[in-house]
């Protein structure tokens, strides 16, 4: 797994907000079809990088490759459409569309019609409509949300809801997908599901993943390599079993020792 | 319940004895997906056709004219109903379509400058015109949302008031206004009594049948962009554009689309209207327009095309409606200057403010939403659910 090929590098990405430093010397590098996890107390910048990762925000100083490009400063949509998907930690789906138009959406840069063709409905949106519609259907199938076809995502339970925004994301055949907390707020049944996916992901669609999640059984569990961060920095970057005995990391989570000085812990 | 079947036939037919059972994409991204809804469309197509034979000319002049309007609704619920832009600037389009057929269709001869060209040539350039000037007007929804993109169209509607007063050469001016183009297609002409199909009919007969195809072509294409990945993409730019342009949709793009289709439609709509009106003037396109659009999308449905379609037509109708009721009650007078508390006017005007709030507070989802209320309700009949 680790000699293969790079799909995504950050190289001394730095991001500030006025004052703040969200994140200092971030470096690390996916490859193959790895599950690569980020943890860290709350505040640590792991939602900031996905941010920079997707275009979101743009980074001070650093560089970002993708699949061989740089896309630092590319717009959101473009990196998109090169192949990063990501979910959300706050759920952000199109909640007024029903669950087949909102995995169609992640399908948007696959439709290959313009709009002259959308207005008449002609041959060439018919063929893309369905086409793509029967790979949304294997989606569906994947995630097991047949049921929910119809229905208005807004008005599913959340966990259904993390299940779908992880298919919209699936939907756009990623060459990388961030997850930005899959199994945040849900019960342990929903969390098992999840992972179950995750690890069907990586195994059997094999795309790589990058994984944000404070739930440290399952990154611990199902993570290739672990990078911790605290106050916008990484502290440590490796195996699973290594970053959980790392000083660093029980200094950042648990607090310091009786020699250290004190890091008031943010959460 | 529907269920859809992966298979690889191309039948539009269901199985016998299963009509809701899908069995092919196609049928489920079809305009009328289910049986019940072809038989309805069918037969309220087949009513409207005959509409023209059961009422008189000044009611038939008024659902003409609602209908025309259908098409403009369309067009604003496009970019503010599906896009989510909030639009005030929908009577500069309007303005600008009207304008436009009129220049180029009216007459050579006339005071004004006149082209004299046919119908075929005004009624889609009425439309590109208008669709230009949306697409030069789109991107300031890029840099502004909300409140804030409804200021800046609000402000091209007195753009628009001041530029059509000025352009006397062009509009005639206030106080005169012009002639709106000729409605003659195919070697009909629809402005003048005649026979059509070997029926003898009035004018208000024959436009308003033009009305009807007119409006039929433009919801067939409305719904065709809500459909598609194009409408799609505008309902993900109005829900949430930040994971809209994560999931590789090109907000721009979308956003100055949805302002070019929108004012498209209005200058279509705004051409056929004032040509079925007859004499307009540069006051008809001022704020009261837009807000009378925005009610017919309001009052209809969000993001619906049946609801833009029921909404146009019971606003156009509001005035009549005002009337008929001002003389069934005595404290209403049906003049500005005869006796009674209010007259037919204020009346108008208080019933539109009630209908807004009204339909807002208990039903946000318009005619469209008592619609549905009412199909769920006998779809589960005897039962309540």
């Amino acid at each position: 797994m680790s000699e293969q090929d790079v799909i995504c590098s950050v190289s001394d990405v730095e991001l500030s907000f006025a004052g703040v430093k969200a994140l200092r010397g971030v470096s690390f590098d996916i490859r193959g079809h790895e599950l690569f996890a980020i943890i860290g107390p709350n505040g640590a910048g792991k939602t900031s990088i996905f941010n920079v990762l997707s275009g979101v925000y743009r980074p001070q100083a650093g560089d970002v490759h993708f699949d061989g490009a740089s896309i630092l400063g590319e717009r959101p949509h473009r990196i998109a459409s090169r192949g990063l998907a990501r979910t959300f930690q706050n759920i952000e789906l199109f909640e007024n569309l029903n669950v087949v138009d909102n995995l169609m959406l992640g399908r948007h840069h696959h439709l290959g019609y313009g709009w002259p063709w959308a207005i008449a409905w002609l041959g060439r949106a018919q063929r893309s409509e369905i086409a793509n519609r029967r790979r949304v259907e294997e989606i569906i199938d994947f995630l097991e949300i047949e049921g929910y076809r119809e229905l208005p995502v807004g008005m599913l339970p959340y966990g259904v809801q993390k299940r779908i925004e992880l298919g919209r994301a699936l939907a756009m055949e990623p060459r990388l997908l961030l997850l930005d907390e899959p199994v945040a707020g849900m019960n342990g049944e929903e969390t098992e599901d999840m992972a179950r996916f995750i690890l069907d992901i990586r195994d059997e669609l094999k795309i790589p993943m990058i994984l944000v999640e404070h739930d440290m059984g399952l990154v611990m569990d199902l993570a290739d390599r672990v990078m911790a961060m605290d106050f916008g920095t990484p502290i440590a970057l490796g195996t699973p079993a290594e970053v959980q005995n790392h000083p660093d990391v029980i200094r950042a989570y648990l607090g310091a020792g009786d020699e250290d000085p004190v890091i008031e812990e943010v959460s | 319940m529907t269920a859809t079947v992966t298979s690889p036939r191309r039948t539009t037919r269901p199985p016998r004895g299963r009509p809701r059972l899908r069995t092919a994409y196609r049928q489920d991204m079809a305009l009328l997906n289910t049986p019940a809804k072809r038989r309805s469309t069918l037969l309220l197509v087949l009513a409207a056709f005959g509409v023209p034979f059961f009422f008189t000319d000044d009611l038939l002049l008024v659902f003409t004219l609602g209908l025309i309007a259908s098409v403009g609704a369309i067009g604003l619920n496009l970019v503010t109903g599906y896009a989510g832009q909030v639009s005030l600037g929908h009577a500069f389009f309007l303005g600008l379509g009207a304008y436009t057929a009129a220049v180029l269709g009216g007459d050579p001869e006339g005071r004004l400058i006149g082209y004299g060209l046919p119908m075929w040539v005004w009624l889609p350039a009425a439309g590109i015109v208008a669709a230009i000037a949306g697409l030069i007007v789109g991107p300031i929804a890029v840099r502004l949302r909300g409140l804030y993109l409804a200021i800046v169209t609000l402000g091209l509607v007195f753009l628009g008031e001041h530029v059509f007063r000025e352009a006397r050469t062009l509009t005639g001016g206030p106080g005169v206004g012009r002639r709106g183009p000729d409605l003659e297609l195919f070697g009909i002409r629809f402005s003048e009594g005649g026979s059509l199909f070997g029926l003898g009919l009035s004018r208000d007969q024959q436009q308003f049948f033009l009305a009807l195809v007119f409006l039929i072509v433009f919801a067939i294409l409305g719904r065709n962009i809500a459909r598609s990945g194009v409408g799609r993409a505008f309902s993900a730019v109005r829900d949430r554009d930040v994971a809209a342009a994560v999931i590789g949709i090109n907000l721009t793009v979308y956003k100055v689309m949805a302002f070019a289709m929108s004012s498209f439609f209005a200058g279509v709509a705004g051409a056929m209207y004032y040509a079925v009106v007859g004499v307009f003037e540069p006051a008809a396109f001022g704020l009261l327009l837009s807000i009378q659009y925005l009610a017919m999308v309001l009052i209809g449905g969000v993001a619906t095309i049946s609801g833009s379609i029921m909404g146009a037509m019971f606003i156009t109708a509001l005035p009549r409606i005002a009337q008929e009721i001002a003389h069934l009650f005595p404290v209403i007078s049906t003049s500005t200057v005869g006796g009674g508390i209010i007259n037919v006017f204020q009346f108008e005007a208080i019933l539109y403010g009630l209908l807004i709030i009204g339909f807002l507070i208990f039903e946000p989802r318009g005619l469209y939403g008592i619609w549905m209320r009412i199909r769920n309700y006998w779809k589960g009949w005897p039962f309540s659910y």
